[in-house]
């Protein structure tokens, strides 16, 4: 086997089979052994890697996913209740600790075998090496939109079956009656003919000596009672009152506060610092400067420059003291770079086309495209988005010359806590990680920078330290949606039918399915070619899918308009076989009163994407008036097989829509300079509560496997608002964000009105 | 020095006296709901309430609270210990999602209700559009706003779900 890259795992999982596998894997071995002294505690019963039950009969989800406002945590801890028959009311979550025995290996399985189905024999050993790659990897990820789908589908729930299994052999070999005789309901065990019963605790601890099975038999989605319920979340409560401990709310005996600031132009090195100003002022212990860091692996891989920090006894003295130094920086000639030399270069390498790599050819493009009674052609880009998370990047660290012990909030704790060992040259058993609630993730806390720089720190200061990002240090030294373009040409025949397709796009990442189309077309033509920036890649919130869902139904719909045809009736044509999208089209035309006589300066426009397992229909009614878009409302549909927690997946959508709006109005990340210019909400601001659209969403359970809910939302915002915006104003966006289009009719734009409307 | 009241308790503190409100409740005084977001009174996640009226501790200096009575989001509840109405419809609609920002919108909320009791939409946007919620929870926001109100709203809870 070669070397294990994330583009592998992935492409992986993308031609896998197609059949459907649900909860033939948990994860072999008898847990006890390895994480009992971890996660068991005085009268708790490890029953399974996920699961505990005190004598008390209160059983504890242990999750291996971090939160960040997903809430999947309280979805899983449903799906472990439902198999195990549990009382909810006695039935709580722990997020998992950040070690080797909790590796996810879910998030693996789930890409490399997805929907490959194993004969029970050979299970073990499957989810041994799957397990052997996940522990290799450090992954302990929460990431694309796979908690639910992945851990939930092939773990949790067999956790909780193969434990009620447990628990019933143990309790048939009691009492003496036959296993099949006993049944479970609300966390208790019955057995109706001699009239006994008994709560989950009493045989908990004899049970625990039974290996969990590997293939337990699950429930039928028509015995469901507890997925399927939208339950209330477990961690909000917490959220109302301030007491939810966010890894910022941590405090250290003797704790030091640091402000930090990296190289501004991306790549470059600390040339020369003067810090005699900074060094004198109140409250200033140290200044201290940090290598740059980088990582590889499957996820998480990223590179940073070198940066200063400034440690002072309180943060703001620290933030207004880093403002005092002086920094010289070697920029290694990135500082003339800009947006613009960065588009020139993408439009260089696009028409160039060196080394193109295929995604998909269907078909013989050049004669379709000879064949074709009209050809269009048009160029799409996006900017580079930042994530811009409520709570800034931040951690906590505590470091001796033989141990650390770290307190943050990330999305990939065991990996974190590898690589922050790494870079203080400790064994990995030398590092506590504890992580917490995330204020906010979107992925942009699966990069372990911002630890590394606090454990350096507090290495260097030799007391505890906890490191602050200041908005400006979060939006300047992000790791950044890239900016993309994408090209496309389209060729129609006499019907105004579809016929060929071609595009080619920079930047390839992940998913690999996301510029690909679903339609019936039958020459296709798609590919990228490659044209690096010195600007940091991260993942942000639906990764490719953001700018490709964008493109390509926003490319449908010049092509639907080019056409003379109506754009979702142009969709729903090419779409004939394939029933679960069309389904979602038809739903979410429907629910939107699609075709129904808008006023004038309003209009309707209407996408369909499909990613991460789930299928997302959008309908956004905007009014365009003196240039200025205002998003009415949006009607979203999303299947995403079976919704385990409906509310807490219309949360996600409604979450993912705002968020890929204010992307789609707002969110232009610019380069100059070879740095960001942007700094602050004032200059990269967000949807706020008078420019929040009413979201209506509906959801179809279709039976499909489990898709992901965290994510699909996002990518068809904005090219429903693009597509509404044609519709309103006859002009088509093909650059966003839209704040920058200039949207003014005619008249509006003549000088004398453009005077009052300002 | 600087004197104020806190949550009920009459509290003294010696630092900077252009030291932000904010770090001094977080560092000094151990109240953590207060959040910082932006330090530029730009996102909200820092609000409090100075005299019943909310206010971006991020820019407040801490002098400035001299004889002020202040309330963080730990003293929202009642004495005696029961959620304020609008945290009890933030769990009712389900609000939070990371949870991060709700610390401020509900004291920005609760300062709009506390003088206008039946606020409307044009009220509540005028009211909120200062606190950013980067999970996108406007609407839940506002329904628990208007449940408080007293007016009827879209139950996030029951919604539609296939058919």
């Amino acid at each position: 086997m070669g070397k294990w890259t994330r583009r592998a795992v992935l492409s992986a999982g993308v031609v896998g089979g197609t059949g459907l596998m649900v909860g033939v894997s948990v994860r072999p071995g008898n847990p006890t052994e390895t994480a009992g002294h971890l996660v068991a505690g005085e009268g708790e019963s490890l029953l399974h890697i996920f699961l505990k039950i005190d004598s008390d009969n209160r059983a504890t989800a242990i999750l291996p996913h971090s939160e960040m406002g997903q809430g999947a945590q309280t979805a899983l801890t449903q799906m472990l209740a439902e198999e195990l028959d549990a009382d909810w009311n006695l039935i709580q979550f722990v997020e998992a600790p950040a070690e080797a025995a909790f590796a996810n290996y879910a998030f693996g399985r789930g890409y490399l075998f997805k929907g490959v189905e194993f004969p029970d024999a050979i299970v073990p050993t499957v989810d041994g090496l799957v397990m052997k790659l996940a522990d290799s990897m450090g992954m302990q990820v929460t990431g694309g939109s796979m908690s639910i789908r992945a851990t939930g589908q092939y773990c949790v729930r067999a956790a909780g079956a193969s434990v009620r299994e447990m628990l019933v052999k143990t309790a048939a070999k009691g009492w003496g009656v036959p296993a099949r005789e006993i049944r479970t309901e609300k966390s208790k065990l019955y057995h109706d003919k001699s009239g006994r019963s008994a709560a989950y605790a009493e045989f908990a601890a004899a049970a625990a000596q039974i290996t969990p099975s590997s293939t337990p038999r699950l429930k039928k989605t028509s015995e469901f009672s507890v997925m399927g319920q939208s339950k209330q979340r477990l961690d909000i409560p917490s959220k109302v009152d301030g007491t939810a401990i966010f890894a910022m709310d941590v405090k250290r005996p003797g704790m030091l506060y640091a402000a930090v600031r990296r190289s501004p132009v991306f790549g470059g090195s600390l040339r020369r610092i003067d810090d005699r100003e900074a060094r004198a002022m109140n409250g200033v212990i140290d200044v201290v400067t940090l290598p740059g860091s980088f990582a590889e692996g499957l996820v998480g891989a990223y590179s940073a420059s070198d940066s200063v920090a400034v440690v002072a006894d309180s943060y703001w003295k620290a933030e207004k003291a880093l403002n005092a130094l002086e920094i010289e920086w070697n920029n290694q000639g990135n500082d003339t770079v800009s947006s613009s030399s960065i588009f020139e270069q993408f439009d260089r390498d696009i028409a160039a086309a060196t080394d193109r790599q295929t995604d998909v050819a269907l078909g013989n493009a050049n004669a379709a495209f000879e064949d074709a009674r009209m050809v269009l052609t048009a160029d799409y880009r996006v900017p580079y988005l930042a994530h811009s998370c409520m709570e800034p990047p931040n951690a906590t660290a505590e470091v001796s010359l033989d141990r650390a012990e770290i307190w943050i909030g990330c999305q990939n704790p065991l990996g974190f806590r590898q690589h922050i060992a790494a870079q203080l040259g400790m064994d990995v058993e030398s590092v506590t990680l504890h992580n917490h609630f995330m204020g906010g993730g979107f992925g942009r806390k699966s990069n372990a920078d911002y630890g590394v720089q606090a454990a350096l720190i507090a290495q260097a200061v030799g007391r505890p330290v906890q490191l602050v990002y200041s908005r400006q240090e979060d939006i300047r030294q992000d790791f950044y949606r890239p900016a993309v373009q994408s090209r496309f040409k389209a060729g129609l025949d006499n019907s105004g039918k579809l016929v060929a397709w071609h595009n080619t796009y920079v930047d390839k990442r992940d998913p690999v399915e996301a510029p690909l189309i679903p339609y019936a077309v039958t020459t296709q033509d798609i590919g990228h070619v490659a044209s690096p920036t010195h600007v940091p890649f991260g993942a942000w919130r639906s990764v490719d899918h953001s700018q490709h869902g964008f493109f390509t139904e926003s490319f449908v719909d010049e092509v639907a308009h080019a056409a003379g045809k109506d754009p979702y009736e142009y969709r729903a044509e090419m779409l004939k076989d394939n029933p679960r999208l069309l389904a979602v089209l038809k739903r979410v035309a429907a629910e939107a009163n699609w075709g129904s006589p808008l006023d004038p300066g309003r209009g309707r426009g209407i996408s369909l994407q499909e990613s991460f397992g789930s299928v997302v229909g959008q309908v956004i009614e905007v009014t365009v008036s003196g240039g200025k878009t205002w998003v009415d409302r949006v009607v979203a549909v999303i299947d995403a097989g079976f919704a385990v927690t409906p509310d807490g997946v219309k949360a996600q959508v409604e979450s993912g829509i705002i968020y890929g709006l204010t992307a789609a109005m707002y969110g232009d990340i610019t380069i100059q300079n070879g740095a960001v210019a942007q700094s602050s909400f004032a200059d990269y601001d967000a949807i706020r509560m008078h420019d929040a659209p009413v979201i209506e969403t509906h959801i179809i359970n279709s039976g499909a496997d489990i898709g992901g809910a965290g994510e699909p939302g996002t990518p068809g915002v904005a090219p429903a608002l693009a597509n509404a915006i044609f519709d309103a104003t006859g002009k088509r966006i093909r650059t966003l964000p839209v704040m920058n289009a200039d949207l003014r009719t005619d008249s509006e734009s003549s000088p004398s009105v453009a005077a009052l409307t300002r | 020095m600087t004197t104020f009241t806190l949550n009920g308790e009459i509290r003294s503190v010696d630092t900077d006296p252009e030291t932000p409100a904010l770090w001094v409740i977080r560092e000094q005084l151990d109240l953590t709901g207060t959040k910082f977001g932006c330090g530029m009174a730009q996102c909200g996640a820092c609000t409090i309430h100075v005299d019943g009226r909310a206010q971006r501790s991020c820019i407040t200096p801490i002098a400035s609270l001299e004889g002020t009575i202040v309330t963080t989001i730990e003293g929202l509840k009642s004495a005696d210990g029961s959620l304020h109405a609008l945290q009890q419809a933030w769990i009712d609609q389900q609000v939070p999602q990371c949870g991060y920002c709700q610390s401020g919108q509900l004291m920005s909320a609760a300062a709009l209700l506390a003088v206008n009791p039946n606020p409307s939409d044009a009220d509540i946007d005028s009211a909120m559009r200062g606190n950013i919620c980067r999970c996108g929870m406007y609407g839940r926001i506002r329904s628990a706003i208007k449940q408080v109100a007293g007016a009827s709203f879209y139950d996030a809870m029951e919604g539609s779900q296939n058919g």
